[in-house]
Protein backbone atom coordinates (compact mmCIF):
# COMPACT_ATOMS: atom_id res chain seq x y z
CA UNK A 1 0.00 0.00 0.00
CA UNK A 2 1.75 3.16 -1.22
CA UNK A 3 1.00 6.61 0.15
CA UNK A 4 1.79 10.14 -0.92
CA UNK A 5 1.81 12.72 1.86
CA UNK A 6 1.61 16.36 0.78
CA UNK A 7 3.66 18.55 3.10
CA UNK A 8 3.07 22.27 3.49
CA UNK A 9 5.69 24.53 5.07
CA UNK A 10 4.35 27.24 7.34
CA UNK A 11 5.83 29.82 9.70
CA UNK A 12 6.52 28.39 13.16
CA UNK A 13 3.48 28.92 15.40
CA UNK A 14 5.51 31.12 17.78
CA UNK A 15 6.08 33.62 14.96
CA UNK A 16 4.94 37.18 15.46
CA UNK A 17 3.66 37.96 11.99
CA UNK A 18 4.91 41.22 10.43
CA UNK A 19 3.67 42.64 7.16
CA UNK A 20 6.27 43.06 4.41
CA UNK A 21 7.00 46.26 2.52
CA UNK A 22 4.59 45.61 -0.35
CA UNK A 23 1.66 45.22 2.06
CA UNK A 24 0.66 41.93 0.46
CA UNK A 25 3.07 39.38 1.91
CA UNK A 26 4.50 38.70 5.32
CA UNK A 27 8.00 39.87 6.17
CA UNK A 28 9.96 36.60 6.05
CA UNK A 29 13.02 38.00 7.87
CA UNK A 30 13.95 35.62 10.63
CA UNK A 31 10.88 33.46 10.10
CA UNK A 32 11.48 29.84 10.94
CA UNK A 33 9.55 27.38 8.80
CA UNK A 34 8.09 24.12 10.03
CA UNK A 35 5.96 21.32 8.67
CA UNK A 36 2.33 22.41 9.12
CA UNK A 37 1.16 20.69 12.33
CA UNK A 38 -1.79 18.93 10.73
CA UNK A 39 0.53 17.40 8.11
CA UNK A 40 2.35 15.62 10.93
CA UNK A 41 -0.78 13.60 11.68
CA UNK A 42 -1.07 12.80 7.98
CA UNK A 43 2.55 11.66 7.77
CA UNK A 44 2.24 9.52 10.90
CA UNK A 45 -0.86 7.81 9.49
CA UNK A 46 0.98 6.98 6.27
CA UNK A 47 4.05 5.68 8.10
CA UNK A 48 1.91 3.43 10.32
CA UNK A 49 0.21 2.08 7.22
CA UNK A 50 3.61 1.30 5.70
CA UNK A 51 4.70 -0.44 8.88
CA UNK A 52 1.58 -2.58 8.81
CA UNK A 53 1.24 -3.31 5.08
CA UNK A 54 4.54 -2.38 3.45
CA UNK A 55 4.89 -0.01 0.51
CA UNK A 56 6.37 3.42 0.10
CA UNK A 57 5.56 6.71 1.79
CA UNK A 58 6.49 9.54 -0.56
CA UNK A 59 6.44 13.04 0.88
CA UNK A 60 5.67 15.70 -1.69
CA UNK A 61 6.24 19.42 -1.40
CA UNK A 62 5.87 22.31 -3.84
CA UNK A 63 7.76 25.53 -3.25
CA UNK A 64 11.14 27.20 -2.97
CA UNK A 65 14.37 25.52 -1.84
CA UNK A 66 13.52 25.68 1.86
CA UNK A 67 10.84 23.02 1.27
CA UNK A 68 13.64 20.46 1.13
CA UNK A 69 14.28 20.88 4.84
CA UNK A 70 10.71 19.84 5.66
CA UNK A 71 10.95 16.91 3.27
CA UNK A 72 14.21 15.84 4.94
CA UNK A 73 12.58 16.01 8.39
CA UNK A 74 9.73 13.87 7.09
CA UNK A 75 12.16 11.30 5.73
CA UNK A 76 13.79 11.25 9.17
CA UNK A 77 10.43 10.34 10.71
CA UNK A 78 9.96 7.42 8.39
CA UNK A 79 8.92 8.52 4.91
CA UNK A 80 10.79 6.44 2.31
CA UNK A 81 10.89 8.80 -0.66
CA UNK A 82 10.63 12.52 -1.27
CA UNK A 83 9.72 14.68 -4.24
CA UNK A 84 10.29 18.42 -4.34
CA UNK A 85 8.61 20.35 -7.10
CA UNK A 86 10.54 23.59 -7.31
CA UNK A 87 8.74 26.82 -7.87
CA UNK A 88 7.68 30.09 -6.31
CA UNK A 89 4.46 28.85 -4.75
CA UNK A 90 3.93 31.99 -2.67
CA UNK A 91 1.72 33.74 -5.20
CA UNK A 92 -0.13 30.70 -6.45
CA UNK A 93 -3.71 30.33 -5.29
CA UNK A 94 -4.93 27.03 -3.83
CA UNK A 95 -6.09 25.69 -7.16
CA UNK A 96 -2.73 26.54 -8.70
CA UNK A 97 -0.99 24.57 -5.95
CA UNK A 98 -3.50 21.74 -6.32
CA UNK A 99 -2.79 21.54 -10.05
CA UNK A 100 0.93 21.12 -9.37
CA UNK A 101 0.41 18.50 -6.68
CA UNK A 102 -2.07 16.52 -8.77
CA UNK A 103 0.34 16.46 -11.70
CA UNK A 104 3.15 15.27 -9.41
CA UNK A 105 0.98 12.64 -7.69
CA UNK A 106 0.09 11.13 -11.05
CA UNK A 107 3.79 10.29 -11.50
CA UNK A 108 4.06 8.55 -8.11
CA UNK A 109 2.80 5.10 -7.15
CA UNK A 110 0.01 5.66 -4.66
CA UNK A 111 -3.10 4.13 -3.15
CA UNK A 112 -3.79 6.90 -0.66
CA UNK A 113 -3.01 10.61 -0.74
CA UNK A 114 -2.76 12.34 2.62
CA UNK A 115 -2.99 16.00 3.59
CA UNK A 116 -3.32 17.82 6.87
CA UNK A 117 -6.83 19.27 7.11
CA UNK A 118 -5.43 22.78 6.68
CA UNK A 119 -2.07 24.47 6.42
CA UNK A 120 -1.70 26.85 9.35
CA UNK A 121 -0.13 29.45 7.09
CA UNK A 122 -2.84 30.59 4.77
CA UNK A 123 -5.42 28.31 6.50
CA UNK A 124 -7.31 27.78 3.28
CA UNK A 125 -8.36 24.13 3.86
CA UNK A 126 -8.79 23.93 0.11
CA UNK A 127 -5.87 22.11 -1.47
CA UNK A 128 -6.66 18.56 -0.28
CA UNK A 129 -10.25 18.46 -1.61
CA UNK A 130 -9.15 20.24 -4.79
CA UNK A 131 -6.52 17.58 -5.48
CA UNK A 132 -9.16 14.91 -4.85
CA UNK A 133 -11.40 16.51 -7.46
CA UNK A 134 -8.59 16.93 -10.00
CA UNK A 135 -7.62 13.26 -9.59
CA UNK A 136 -11.26 12.11 -9.54
CA UNK A 137 -10.80 10.44 -6.14
CA UNK A 138 -13.21 10.27 -3.21
CA UNK A 139 -12.20 12.46 -0.28
CA UNK A 140 -12.65 11.96 3.44
CA UNK A 141 -11.81 15.16 5.31
CA UNK A 142 -11.03 16.01 8.94
CA UNK A 143 -10.30 12.40 9.77
CA UNK A 144 -9.90 11.37 13.40
CA UNK A 145 -9.68 7.62 12.90
CA UNK A 146 -8.52 5.52 9.97
CA UNK A 147 -8.60 1.84 9.13
CA UNK A 148 -7.30 0.40 5.90
CA UNK A 149 -7.82 -3.21 4.90
CA UNK A 150 -7.69 -4.92 1.52
CA UNK A 151 -7.70 -1.67 -0.43
CA UNK A 152 -10.70 -0.30 1.44
CA UNK A 153 -10.55 2.77 3.63
CA UNK A 154 -12.87 3.27 6.61
CA UNK A 155 -12.45 6.70 8.15
CA UNK A 156 -14.15 8.75 10.84
CA UNK A 157 -14.97 12.25 9.59
CA UNK A 158 -15.43 14.87 12.28
CA UNK A 159 -18.41 17.17 11.77
CA UNK A 160 -20.29 19.46 14.17
CA UNK A 161 -21.30 17.42 17.20
CA UNK A 162 -20.94 14.08 15.44
CA UNK A 163 -18.69 11.64 13.60
CA UNK A 164 -19.46 10.12 10.22
CA UNK A 165 -18.02 6.74 9.39
CA UNK A 166 -17.25 6.74 5.69
CA UNK A 167 -15.98 3.97 3.44
CA UNK A 168 -14.18 4.34 0.15
CA UNK A 169 -12.06 2.15 -2.07
CA UNK A 170 -8.50 3.31 -2.71
CA UNK A 171 -7.32 5.46 -4.40
CA UNK A 172 -8.65 8.14 -2.07
CA UNK A 173 -7.67 11.45 -0.45
CA UNK A 174 -7.62 11.71 3.34
CA UNK A 175 -7.16 14.98 5.26
CA UNK A 176 -5.95 14.52 8.82
CA UNK A 177 -7.36 16.13 11.94
CA UNK A 178 -5.57 16.51 15.27
CA UNK A 179 -6.18 13.38 17.30
CA UNK A 180 -5.84 10.97 14.37
CA UNK A 181 -2.67 9.69 16.03
CA UNK A 182 0.36 10.80 18.06
CA UNK A 183 3.05 11.81 15.54
CA UNK A 184 6.44 10.31 16.34
CA UNK A 185 9.64 12.30 16.69
CA UNK A 186 12.48 11.50 14.33
CA UNK A 187 14.91 9.07 15.95
CA UNK A 188 18.67 9.48 15.55
CA UNK A 189 18.65 6.33 13.43
CA UNK A 190 15.92 7.88 11.27
CA UNK A 191 17.84 11.13 10.88
CA UNK A 192 20.98 9.24 9.78
CA UNK A 193 19.03 7.04 7.37
CA UNK A 194 17.26 10.05 5.89
CA UNK A 195 20.59 11.63 4.92
CA UNK A 196 21.11 8.76 2.48
CA UNK A 197 17.77 9.19 0.71
CA UNK A 198 17.98 11.48 -2.31
CA UNK A 199 15.20 14.03 -2.63
CA UNK A 200 13.91 13.85 -6.17
CA UNK A 201 13.48 17.34 -7.62
CA UNK A 202 11.38 18.41 -10.59
CA UNK A 203 10.54 21.69 -12.20
CA UNK A 204 7.07 22.72 -13.30
CA UNK A 205 8.16 22.12 -16.89
CA UNK A 206 9.06 18.53 -15.97
CA UNK A 207 5.40 18.07 -15.04
CA UNK A 208 4.19 19.69 -18.24
CA UNK A 209 3.14 22.87 -16.44
CA UNK A 210 4.18 26.46 -16.88
CA UNK A 211 4.43 29.27 -14.35
CA UNK A 212 1.49 31.01 -15.94
CA UNK A 213 -0.68 27.90 -15.41
CA UNK A 214 0.06 28.07 -11.72
CA UNK A 215 -0.09 31.79 -11.24
CA UNK A 216 -3.47 32.03 -12.96
CA UNK A 217 -4.79 34.67 -10.65
CA UNK A 218 -8.14 33.35 -9.54
CA UNK A 219 -7.59 34.63 -6.04
CA UNK A 220 -5.37 37.67 -5.64
CA UNK A 221 -4.20 39.03 -2.31
CA UNK A 222 -4.92 42.73 -2.45
CA UNK A 223 -3.54 43.51 1.00
CA UNK A 224 -2.44 41.90 4.23
CA UNK A 225 -3.11 43.55 7.60
CA UNK A 226 -2.50 42.91 11.22
CA UNK A 227 -5.58 42.83 13.43
CA UNK A 228 -6.35 46.25 14.95
CA UNK A 229 -4.55 46.89 18.25
CA UNK A 230 -6.98 46.32 21.03
CA UNK A 231 -7.28 49.30 23.34
CA UNK A 232 -9.63 50.54 25.99
CA UNK A 233 -9.58 47.34 27.99
CA UNK A 234 -9.80 47.69 31.73
CA UNK A 235 -8.84 45.52 34.65
CA UNK A 236 -10.73 45.13 37.87
CA UNK A 237 -9.82 43.45 41.14
CA UNK A 238 -11.46 40.08 41.63
CA UNK A 239 -10.88 39.94 45.39
CA UNK A 240 -14.65 40.27 45.93
CA UNK A 241 -15.96 37.59 43.56
CA UNK A 242 -19.61 38.65 43.81
CA UNK A 243 -18.78 42.26 42.96
CA UNK A 244 -16.57 41.15 40.06
CA UNK A 245 -19.33 38.85 38.82
CA UNK A 246 -21.87 41.67 38.94
CA UNK A 247 -19.54 43.91 36.94
CA UNK A 248 -19.08 41.18 34.33
CA UNK A 249 -22.85 40.80 34.02
CA UNK A 250 -23.23 44.56 33.66
CA UNK A 251 -20.58 44.57 30.91
CA UNK A 252 -22.21 41.68 29.05
CA UNK A 253 -25.66 43.30 29.24
CA UNK A 254 -24.64 46.83 28.36
CA UNK A 255 -21.66 46.44 26.03
CA UNK A 256 -22.21 43.05 24.47
CA UNK A 257 -25.99 43.41 24.51
CA UNK A 258 -26.28 39.77 25.46
CA UNK A 259 -28.19 38.22 28.39
CA UNK B 1 -27.24 40.28 -13.96
CA UNK B 2 -25.12 38.34 -11.45
CA UNK B 3 -27.12 35.77 -9.52
CA UNK B 4 -25.95 34.73 -6.08
CA UNK B 5 -26.48 31.06 -5.20
CA UNK B 6 -26.28 30.06 -1.53
CA UNK B 7 -25.73 26.47 -0.38
CA UNK B 8 -28.07 25.83 2.56
CA UNK B 9 -28.46 23.08 5.13
CA UNK B 10 -31.53 22.18 7.14
CA UNK B 11 -31.46 21.05 10.76
CA UNK B 12 -34.49 20.44 12.97
CA UNK B 13 -36.72 21.59 10.11
CA UNK B 14 -35.13 24.98 9.79
CA UNK B 15 -32.17 26.47 8.00
CA UNK B 16 -28.92 26.23 9.95
CA UNK B 17 -27.61 29.48 11.39
CA UNK B 18 -24.66 29.37 9.01
CA UNK B 19 -27.08 29.14 6.06
CA UNK B 20 -29.17 32.08 7.25
CA UNK B 21 -26.02 34.14 7.68
CA UNK B 22 -24.78 33.23 4.21
CA UNK B 23 -28.18 34.06 2.70
CA UNK B 24 -28.16 37.43 4.45
CA UNK B 25 -24.79 38.52 3.06
CA UNK B 26 -25.74 36.88 -0.24
CA UNK B 27 -28.79 39.11 -0.44
CA UNK B 28 -26.63 42.20 0.11
CA UNK B 29 -24.24 41.09 -2.62
CA UNK B 30 -27.12 40.40 -5.01
CA UNK B 31 -28.55 43.85 -4.33
CA UNK B 32 -25.17 45.50 -4.90
CA UNK B 33 -24.69 43.58 -8.14
CA UNK B 34 -28.25 44.19 -9.32
CA UNK B 35 -29.06 40.48 -9.43
CA UNK B 36 -31.10 37.81 -7.71
CA UNK B 37 -30.55 35.64 -4.66
CA UNK B 38 -31.28 31.93 -4.97
CA UNK B 39 -30.66 28.99 -2.67
CA UNK B 40 -29.87 25.27 -2.76
CA UNK B 41 -30.92 22.64 -0.26
CA UNK B 42 -31.70 18.94 0.02
CA UNK B 43 -35.12 19.55 1.54
CA UNK B 44 -37.98 21.55 0.02
CA UNK B 45 -39.09 22.38 3.58
CA UNK B 46 -36.37 25.05 3.45
CA UNK B 47 -38.37 27.09 0.92
CA UNK B 48 -40.20 29.23 3.50
CA UNK B 49 -37.05 30.04 5.45
CA UNK B 50 -35.03 30.66 2.30
CA UNK B 51 -37.69 33.06 1.05
CA UNK B 52 -37.76 34.85 4.37
CA UNK B 53 -34.07 35.61 3.88
CA UNK B 54 -34.63 36.91 0.37
CA UNK B 55 -34.14 33.91 -1.90
CA UNK B 56 -36.34 33.95 -5.01
CA UNK B 57 -35.85 30.28 -5.84
CA UNK B 58 -34.80 27.19 -3.94
CA UNK B 59 -33.10 24.45 -5.96
CA UNK B 60 -33.81 21.15 -4.30
CA UNK B 61 -31.53 18.22 -5.01
CA UNK B 62 -32.55 14.59 -5.16
CA UNK B 63 -29.22 13.65 -3.59
CA UNK B 64 -30.53 13.03 -0.06
CA UNK B 65 -28.05 13.23 2.82
CA UNK B 66 -24.70 14.98 2.35
CA UNK B 67 -22.18 13.28 0.11
CA UNK B 68 -19.25 15.19 -1.37
CA UNK B 69 -19.49 13.83 -4.88
CA UNK B 70 -23.26 13.84 -5.40
CA UNK B 71 -23.55 17.32 -3.92
CA UNK B 72 -20.74 18.66 -6.11
CA UNK B 73 -22.64 17.44 -9.17
CA UNK B 74 -25.95 18.80 -7.83
CA UNK B 75 -24.51 22.23 -6.99
CA UNK B 76 -22.95 22.41 -10.44
CA UNK B 77 -26.36 21.75 -11.96
CA UNK B 78 -27.97 24.40 -9.74
CA UNK B 79 -25.24 26.87 -10.69
CA UNK B 80 -25.86 26.23 -14.39
CA UNK B 81 -29.63 26.49 -14.11
CA UNK B 82 -29.43 29.66 -12.04
CA UNK B 83 -26.59 31.06 -14.12
CA UNK B 84 -24.97 31.99 -10.83
CA UNK B 85 -21.85 34.11 -10.85
CA UNK B 86 -21.37 34.07 -7.08
CA UNK B 87 -21.74 30.98 -4.87
CA UNK B 88 -21.67 31.17 -1.06
CA UNK B 89 -21.38 28.40 1.51
CA UNK B 90 -21.79 28.87 5.25
CA UNK B 91 -18.61 27.58 6.89
CA UNK B 92 -20.07 24.38 8.29
CA UNK B 93 -18.23 21.07 7.95
CA UNK B 94 -20.17 20.26 4.79
CA UNK B 95 -19.81 23.74 3.33
CA UNK B 96 -16.06 23.60 3.81
CA UNK B 97 -15.93 20.08 2.40
CA UNK B 98 -17.89 20.99 -0.72
CA UNK B 99 -16.75 24.46 -1.76
CA UNK B 100 -13.18 23.51 -2.80
CA UNK B 101 -14.41 20.46 -4.67
CA UNK B 102 -16.84 22.57 -6.66
CA UNK B 103 -14.21 25.26 -7.29
CA UNK B 104 -11.79 22.69 -8.68
CA UNK B 105 -14.50 21.18 -10.88
CA UNK B 106 -15.35 24.60 -12.25
CA UNK B 107 -11.71 25.78 -12.39
CA UNK B 108 -12.67 28.92 -10.53
CA UNK B 109 -11.57 31.04 -7.57
CA UNK B 110 -12.63 30.32 -4.00
CA UNK B 111 -11.86 32.00 -0.67
CA UNK B 112 -12.57 30.22 2.59
CA UNK B 113 -13.53 31.42 6.06
CA UNK B 114 -14.28 34.99 4.97
CA UNK B 115 -15.57 37.52 7.47
CA UNK B 116 -16.11 40.42 5.07
CA UNK B 117 -17.59 40.26 1.59
CA UNK B 118 -18.42 42.92 -0.94
CA UNK B 119 -19.19 43.28 -4.60
CA UNK B 120 -17.02 46.06 -5.87
CA UNK B 121 -15.91 47.01 -9.37
CA UNK B 122 -17.61 43.92 -10.79
CA UNK B 123 -15.55 41.62 -8.58
CA UNK B 124 -16.04 39.77 -5.31
CA UNK B 125 -13.78 41.04 -2.58
CA UNK B 126 -13.37 39.22 0.73
CA UNK B 127 -11.39 39.40 3.93
CA UNK B 128 -10.14 36.23 5.57
CA UNK B 129 -7.88 35.32 8.49
CA UNK B 130 -4.43 33.87 7.79
CA UNK B 131 -1.74 32.49 10.11
CA UNK B 132 -4.56 31.38 12.41
CA UNK B 133 -5.91 34.90 12.74
CA UNK B 134 -2.58 36.66 13.33
CA UNK B 135 -3.23 38.61 10.13
CA UNK B 136 -6.05 39.26 7.70
CA UNK B 137 -5.84 39.06 3.93
CA UNK B 138 -8.11 41.04 1.65
CA UNK B 139 -8.54 39.05 -1.53
CA UNK B 140 -10.22 39.48 -4.86
CA UNK B 141 -11.88 36.35 -6.20
CA UNK B 142 -11.96 36.07 -9.95
CA UNK B 143 -13.55 33.52 -12.15
CA UNK B 144 -17.18 32.94 -12.70
CA UNK B 145 -18.62 31.82 -10.49
CA UNK B 146 -16.62 33.36 -7.65
CA UNK B 147 -16.96 31.15 -4.59
CA UNK B 148 -16.63 31.89 -0.88
CA UNK B 149 -17.27 30.08 2.40
CA UNK B 150 -18.33 32.38 5.23
CA UNK B 151 -17.03 32.29 8.81
CA UNK B 152 -19.90 31.44 11.14
CA UNK B 153 -20.92 34.42 13.32
CA UNK B 154 -19.20 36.88 11.01
CA UNK B 155 -22.33 38.01 9.18
CA UNK B 156 -25.60 38.76 10.95
CA UNK B 157 -28.63 36.74 9.88
CA UNK B 158 -31.22 39.30 8.76
CA UNK B 159 -34.67 38.51 7.43
CA UNK B 160 -35.82 40.29 4.32
CA UNK B 161 -39.59 40.03 4.40
CA UNK B 162 -39.96 37.73 1.41
CA UNK B 163 -42.55 35.11 0.56
CA UNK B 164 -41.60 31.45 0.21
CA UNK B 165 -38.98 30.77 -2.44
CA UNK B 166 -40.16 29.04 -5.61
CA UNK B 167 -39.05 25.41 -5.52
CA UNK B 168 -37.15 24.03 -8.52
CA UNK B 169 -36.29 20.35 -8.30
CA UNK B 170 -33.04 19.20 -9.83
CA UNK B 171 -32.14 15.64 -10.45
CA UNK B 172 -28.54 14.58 -10.85
CA UNK B 173 -26.44 11.42 -10.67
CA UNK B 174 -26.26 9.71 -7.31
CA UNK B 175 -22.99 7.93 -8.17
CA UNK B 176 -20.24 8.31 -5.63
CA UNK B 177 -17.10 6.45 -4.68
CA UNK B 178 -17.44 7.17 -0.96
CA UNK B 179 -20.28 5.88 1.16
CA UNK B 180 -21.61 7.00 4.52
CA UNK B 181 -21.92 3.94 6.72
CA UNK B 182 -22.95 5.45 10.06
CA UNK B 183 -23.30 8.73 11.90
CA UNK B 184 -22.40 8.78 15.59
CA UNK B 185 -23.61 11.81 17.51
CA UNK B 186 -20.76 12.67 19.83
CA UNK B 187 -21.78 15.29 22.34
CA UNK B 188 -25.54 15.40 22.11
CA UNK B 189 -26.84 18.85 22.80
CA UNK B 190 -23.41 20.44 23.16
CA UNK B 191 -23.13 23.72 21.36
CA UNK B 192 -20.16 23.86 18.98
CA UNK B 193 -17.60 26.63 19.53
CA UNK B 194 -17.74 27.57 15.88
CA UNK B 195 -21.45 28.31 16.02
CA UNK B 196 -21.80 29.79 19.49
CA UNK B 197 -22.45 33.46 20.24
CA UNK B 198 -20.86 33.03 23.68
CA UNK B 199 -17.86 30.88 24.52
CA UNK B 200 -16.52 30.16 27.99
CA UNK B 201 -12.97 28.79 27.82
CA UNK B 202 -10.87 27.10 30.43
CA UNK B 203 -7.10 26.97 30.58
CA UNK B 204 -4.34 25.43 32.66
CA UNK B 205 -5.37 27.59 35.60
CA UNK B 206 -8.15 25.07 36.15
CA UNK B 207 -5.45 22.78 37.59
CA UNK B 208 -7.25 19.50 36.87
CA UNK B 209 -9.65 17.90 34.41
CA UNK B 210 -12.62 17.70 36.76
CA UNK B 211 -12.55 21.48 37.26
CA UNK B 212 -13.85 21.90 33.74
CA UNK B 213 -17.19 21.42 35.46
CA UNK B 214 -16.90 25.07 36.54
CA UNK B 215 -16.58 26.09 32.91
CA UNK B 216 -19.40 23.81 31.77
CA UNK B 217 -21.71 25.11 34.49
CA UNK B 218 -21.10 28.71 33.44
CA UNK B 219 -21.41 27.85 29.75
CA UNK B 220 -24.71 26.06 30.28
CA UNK B 221 -26.08 28.83 32.48
CA UNK B 222 -25.19 31.53 29.97
CA UNK B 223 -26.19 29.51 26.91
CA UNK B 224 -22.67 29.31 25.51
CA UNK B 225 -20.21 26.73 24.26
CA UNK B 226 -17.25 25.32 26.17
CA UNK B 227 -13.83 26.24 24.81
CA UNK B 228 -10.38 25.14 25.86
CA UNK B 229 -6.74 26.06 25.56
CA UNK B 230 -4.30 23.72 23.84
CA UNK B 231 -2.60 22.90 27.15
CA UNK B 232 -5.81 21.45 28.57
CA UNK B 233 -6.55 19.45 25.43
CA UNK B 234 -3.02 18.08 25.26
CA UNK B 235 -3.30 17.14 28.95
CA UNK B 236 -6.37 15.10 28.05
CA UNK B 237 -8.75 17.20 30.20
CA UNK B 238 -11.15 17.83 27.35
CA UNK B 239 -11.70 16.74 23.75
CA UNK B 240 -9.92 18.68 20.99
CA UNK B 241 -13.25 19.74 19.44
CA UNK B 242 -13.23 22.42 22.12
CA UNK B 243 -9.74 23.71 21.40
CA UNK B 244 -9.50 27.38 20.48
CA UNK B 245 -6.33 28.54 18.82
CA UNK B 246 -3.81 27.86 16.15
CA UNK B 247 -4.18 24.09 16.01
CA UNK B 248 -7.79 24.27 17.14
CA UNK B 249 -10.53 26.49 15.79
CA UNK B 250 -10.51 30.21 15.07
CA UNK B 251 -13.69 31.61 16.59
CA UNK B 252 -15.50 34.96 16.52
CA UNK B 253 -18.26 34.87 19.11
CA UNK B 254 -19.98 37.94 20.49
CA UNK B 255 -18.65 37.18 23.98
CA UNK B 256 -15.50 35.23 24.90
CA UNK B 257 -14.88 34.52 28.58
CA UNK B 258 -11.45 33.05 29.33
CA UNK B 259 -10.87 31.62 32.78
CA UNK B 260 -7.40 30.47 33.80
CA UNK B 261 -6.11 31.00 30.26
CA UNK B 262 -2.76 32.78 30.18
CA UNK B 263 -3.08 33.86 26.55
CA UNK B 264 -0.29 32.22 24.57
CA UNK B 265 0.16 33.73 21.12
CA UNK B 266 -1.36 30.64 19.51
CA UNK B 267 -4.51 30.91 21.66
CA UNK B 268 -4.92 34.65 21.10
CA UNK B 269 -4.68 34.06 17.37
CA UNK B 270 -7.73 31.84 17.61
CA UNK B 271 -10.03 34.18 19.56
CA UNK B 272 -8.79 37.73 19.14
CA UNK B 273 -11.58 38.61 16.72
CA UNK B 274 -14.19 37.89 19.40
CA UNK B 275 -16.27 41.00 19.81
CA UNK B 276 -16.17 41.22 23.60
CA UNK B 277 -13.40 39.54 25.56
CA UNK B 278 -13.54 38.94 29.31
CA UNK B 279 -10.57 37.38 31.07
CA UNK B 280 -10.33 35.98 34.57
CA UNK B 281 -6.81 35.19 35.75
CA UNK B 282 -4.97 35.53 39.03
CA UNK B 283 -1.78 36.69 37.27
CA UNK B 284 -2.07 40.44 36.51
CA UNK B 285 0.69 40.07 33.88
CA UNK B 286 -1.05 37.30 31.94
CA UNK B 287 -0.85 38.15 28.21
CA UNK B 288 -4.59 37.60 27.85
CA UNK B 289 -5.19 40.91 29.66
CA UNK B 290 -3.62 42.74 26.71
CA UNK B 291 -6.56 41.93 24.52
CA UNK B 292 -9.32 41.63 27.10
CA UNK B 293 -11.98 44.33 27.09
CA UNK B 294 -12.70 43.51 30.70
CA UNK B 295 -10.05 41.79 32.80
CA UNK B 296 -10.67 40.41 36.26
CA UNK B 297 -7.53 39.80 38.29
CA UNK B 298 -8.77 37.18 40.66
CA UNK B 299 -9.18 33.55 41.54
CA UNK B 300 -11.29 31.74 38.96
CA UNK B 301 -12.34 29.21 41.60
CA UNK B 302 -14.37 31.94 43.32
CA UNK B 303 -15.12 34.29 40.44
CA UNK B 304 -16.45 31.71 37.98
CA UNK B 305 -19.01 30.15 40.35
CA UNK B 306 -20.05 33.65 41.46
CA UNK B 307 -20.53 34.57 37.81
CA UNK B 308 -22.60 31.44 37.19
CA UNK B 309 -24.86 32.47 40.10
CA UNK B 310 -25.22 36.01 38.77
CA UNK B 311 -26.03 34.70 35.29
CA UNK B 312 -28.78 32.47 36.69
CA UNK B 313 -30.18 35.43 38.62
CA UNK B 314 -30.03 37.66 35.56
CA UNK B 315 -31.83 35.07 33.45
CA UNK B 316 -34.49 34.49 36.08
CA UNK B 317 -35.82 38.02 35.55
Amino acid sequence: MNSVVCIAQVPDTETRIKIGGDGRHIDETGVKYIVSPYDEYALEAAIRLKEKEGGDVTVLGFGPDRVQQSLRESLARGATKALHVKGESGDADSLGIANVLAAAIKTLPHDLVFFGKQGVGTDNSLVGPMVAELLGYPQINVVTHLDVAAGKVTAHREIEGAEEIIEAAAPAVITAQKGLNEPRYASLKGIMAAKKIAIDTRSLADLGLSESDILNQRVIVVSLELPPEKSGGRKIDGADPQAAAKEIIRYIKEEAKAL
Amino acid sequence: MPTVLVFCEVQDNKLKKASREALSIGRKLAEAAGGDLVAFAADRAAADDAGRYGAKRLYVTNAGGYNTETYTTAMQAAMEQANASIILFGGTSNGRDLAPRLAARLNTGVASDVDRLEWTGGKLRARRPVYSGKAFATVEISGSPAIATTRINAFPAEEAAGGAAEVVEISTSLDSKAKLVETKVSEAGELSIVEADIIVSGGRGLKEAQNFSLIRDLAHAIGGAVGASRATVDAGWIDHQHQVGQTGRVVSPNVYIAAGVSGAIQHLAGMSSSKHIIAINKDPEAPIFRIADLGVVGDLFTVVPALTEEVKKAKAH
